[in-house]
């Protein structure tokens, strides 16, 4: 029983190792800040939550401490973490960060520009 | 299993590395604040495995400290980016 606790929590951590080593590779090697933004918030999220896991199996199984914190912490990078990513794709493109020259359709782009002329309009009649 | 512990952080440790090196060549200011992100990630997983590492669960209060910490810092930096001010005027003055 031991030894098939042991394996879970390697398992675990290792998948969460792995998930880490591909975020650096992914954040290093992609072209814009988009795809950057792409990797981190999703792979990085999945490697710390499974290895979060495998921690929080081990002070359950291996030390009898069953530890409520961990489970809150899994939780809130869940739900935090993809709107993170969100917010800071959307302030790279109000800011004006060109995509990469292999991009073949933009459609954020008209709508940003309607939202501004409109909000222009307002503030003249104001 | 200390030692594959070790390796584990040795590993996360060089992962924060290589985001740092993004941080200082980033060329926007959104790569950097991404990288920072992904920082404050790697960080939660490196106490995690430094609690292992010291046997004692009394650390894990920081990890979900450092998850809200990051999530606000990141929050109010692309608001910082996306408008140029992170607690905005009220209209009524």
């Amino acid at each position: 029983m031991d030894l098939i606790a042991d394996i879970i929590i390697v398992l675990l951590v290792v998948v969460g190792i792995i998930f880490t080593i591909v975020t650096v590779i992914g954040i290093l090697r992609l072209p814009d800040a988009y795809t950057r933004a792409h990797a981190a918030s999703k792979s990085a999220t999945l490697g710390v939550m499974s290895l979060l896991l495998g921690v929080f199996f081990h002070f359950w199984w291996n030390e009898g401490h069953f530890s409520i914190q961990l489970l809150l912490g899994i939780a809130f990078l869940f739900i935090t973490s993809p709107i993170g990513g969100h917010l800071m794709s959307r302030a790279a493109y109000v800011a004006g960060v060109k995509p990469t020259e292999l991009t073949v359709a933009d459609d954020l782009q008209e709508v940003i520009e309607q939202k501004r002329t409109t909000a222009k309009r307002n503030t003249q009649e104001d | 299993m200390n030692i594959f512990y070790s390796v584990c952080l040795v590993l996360v440790i060089l992962s924060m590395l290589g985001l740092l090196y993004r941080v200082w060549k980033g060329p926007s200011i959104p790569d950097r604040l991404i990288a920072l992100d992904a920082i404050g990630v790697m960080l939660i997983s490196a106490i995690a495995l430094l609690s292992i590492l010291f046997d004692t669960p009394f650390f894990i209060d920081v990890i979900l400290l450092i998850a809200i910490m990051s999530f606000i810092g990141t929050v109010s930096f692309s608001k910082f980016i996306e408008r140029g001010e992170i607690i905005e005027r009220g209209s009524d003055r």
